[in-house]
């Protein structure tokens, strides 16, 4: 008998249990007929299964695989997040899918294996695990951006992402060796011990390994200078797809660039904090600048998506455990909002035509009031505005970097909170204040209604009553 | 040391030797009729000088991609064949768990039509 790596199944039971499920939905589309709904039920109650199978280990941390898998607090937090939000993906597509006759079984199962991707990135303290897991996810991505085959910008989405993507993944591969190579261990852990020796942090190599790794990661988070692919990409990926790729695969390369940074290299922090902190004002000026000059609301979400990445990269500048739990309760807050705003963008979107245009939303405050007023809930969230979740979120993390002393980095980015209101209450201002263009063909189906209402409590919820999942989000 | 590479060098020997001898033993023995297509740089009766633009079916590609995933397999299961003894119990129900995820997938590409040329 060789001796094996110590292995402890049930604290991959989220990952085994959605692996297992994502077979069972591809299966299943090969045997039933016309009627896929049955893949939908499927795939949510393995979404669900997985998300309940997280607590199956309950005294945190646990740690196996010789350290290279880890149950936390944290990654427990994302795991939750990871299934919400494929949840809401999926429900989201159910409707678009049908009108845009895109074949369901493979985009649901690509879902579902990137939700595998993301909660092995949020919950591995390896280097070659997270290099694993970002790969799950982008492979998945790269498919499902291109899912519309006839369409040309889908498949300008894809190819640019690809071409994009496995570059940055070079960058962070190389990276990863350097690191490797100055530590002699790929290990998180051990990689934060060597680094408590003189000698090895001494190295050279070490500021280039860095400096690689933030390029890596910077392009998954789509962070400035590494934030070109991202309006494109949006803007042709399916809407659902889209939404999907601003939340989950966002939060599942933060949850592992906040790990590998704030864990395995506290030692280095002097050098990576400066470098990030002009990442961090960069991003948040480049996104809420760059949004302003859009006419198009994906391309303006796209940017909106750039500048959050820039609040939410003060989070790991901020380490500690407030800006961990500062972290968790953005992304869950910036889980509902977005697909709020995405599903309304889906809904007034007919087939042939998607109505992507700023224009399109003339007047629909007076068309469908219920709708404009959800709307306009979920941008001035996004926008920061209390007492909804994004200004709580927002708050969070600047109370975290505040603690730690970045006043500079915390002025800059309320100065750039309120850059943002502007092209949030742009479209507020088309809804309300522009005569409409035309009718407005709205088929609200009991799917994107529920998911309008969930992404609404969760707007509200979170920001009038934090409390609870604070507490929740605190280690 | 040295003794031990004392096999490897008889095989190169004769892996050599092999060779030489093939390419001699034709030289010698083979008839010699030349003509014009023979002499060329390449055979398989392909046409040396054609335009570099040509279509192929996109069909090639998917039967491509289809054997380099199945040639991993097959390249992680020769590992796994070797050690088999030692890995015991542990290692089959592995391998087939392996084994059943890659069958998935072929049975998806199979009903949905992937294998078929037309």
């Amino acid at each position: 008998m060789i001796a094996a790596p110590e292995i402890d199944l049930i604290s991959l039971a989220p990952v085994l249990v959605l692996s297992v499920f994502t077979m069972l939905v591809m299966l299943i589309d090969l045997f039933v007929g016309k009627n896929k709904s049955v893949l939908v039920f499927v795939a949510l109650t393995g979404l669900l299964l997985a998300a309940v199978s997280s607590f199956a280990k309950t005294d945190w941390p646990v740690s196996s695989f010789g350290g290279s898998y880890v149950v936390d607090h944290m990654s427990v937090f994302f795991t939750m997040i990871f299934c919400l939000s494929s949840g809401l993906a999926i429900l989201l597509s159910v409707d678009y899918n049908k009108r845009e006759n895109i074949r369901v079984g493979e985009y649901y199962s690509l879902i579902m294996f990137c939700t595998v991707g993301m909660i092995i990135l949020a919950s591995s303290t390896d280097l070659i695990m997270i290099f694993l897991g970002i790969e799950i996810v982008s492979l998945c991505l790269y498919v499902l951006a291109g899912i519309r085959r006839g369409d040309t910008r889908s498949n300008e989405a894809a190819l640019k992402y690809f071409l994009l993507g496995a570059f940055a993944t070079g960058f962070l591969l190389y990276g990863m060796t350097l690191l490797y190579g100055a530590t002699g261990t790929t290990k998180l852990a051990g990689i934060a011990e060597a680094l408590s020796h003189a000698e090895v942090l001494s190295q050279p190599i070490l500021v280039m390994g860095v400096v690689l790794l933030i390029a890596g990661f910077g392009f998954k988070v789509a962070s400035v200078p590494f934030h070109m692919w991202t309006p494109d990409v949006y803007q042709g990926a399916p809407t659902p797809v889209t939404a999907f790729m601003a939340v989950g695969p966002k939060a599942a390369a933060f949850a592992a660039f906040f790990r590998v940074f704030t864990t395995a290299m506290p030692e280095l922090a002097p050098t990576w904090e400066v470098l990030l902190s002009i990442i961090a004002v960069t991003t948040m000026f480049v996104g809420n600048l760059g949004a302003i000059m859009q006419t198009n609301i994906k391309r303006l979400l796209a940017y909106s998506s750039i500048s959050h990445a820039g609040y939410i990269l003060i989070a790991i500048i901020a380490k500690g455990s407030l800006a961990t739990s500062a972290l968790l309760f953005y992304m869950l807050s910036y889980t509902f909002m977005t697909f709020g705003a995405f599903s309304i963008v889906i809904l007034l979107g007919r087939a042939g035509k998607e109505n992507l245009e700023l224009e399109d939303y003339s007047g629909l405050g007076f068309k469908a009031p219920l709708l404009g007023l959800a709307m306009s809930v979920f941008l001035l969230s996004l926008g920061g505005l209390p007492p909804l979740a994004g200004f709580v979120a927002k708050f969070y993390i600047f109370q975290a970097a505040l603690n730690e002393g970045y006043v500079i980095l915390v002025v800059l980015a309320v100065l750039n909170s309120a850059i943002s209101l502007y092209y949030y209450l742009k479209v507020i201002v088309f809804m309300y204040m522009k005569e409409p263009k035309g009718d407005f063909q709205i088929s609200l189906t009991p799917i994107t209604l529920i998911i309008i209402i969930i992404g609404l409590i969760g707007t509200v919820q979170l920001g009038l009553f934090p409390g609870p999942v604070i507490s929740l989000a605190h280690p | 040391m040295l003794e031990s590479y004392t096999g490897a060098a008889i095989l190169l020997l004769i892996a050599t030797a092999i060779a030489v001898g093939m390419v001699v033993a034709t030289t010698i023995l083979g008839p010699k009729r030349q003509f014009a297509d023979k002499m060329e740089p390449f055979e398989c009766g392909e046409s040396q000088l054609v335009s570099p633009y040509q279509r192929f079916s996109v069909k090639f590609y998917l039967v491509a991609v289809l054997f380099i995933l199945f040639d991993i397999e097959a390249v992680f299961l020769f590992p796994w064949a070797i050690l088999y003894k030692k890995l015991g119990l542990f290692g089959l129900i592995e391998m087939m768990v392996f084994l059943l995820i890659l069958g998935v997938g072929l049975m998806y590409v199979w009903i949905r039509g992937g294998l078929d040329w037309e």
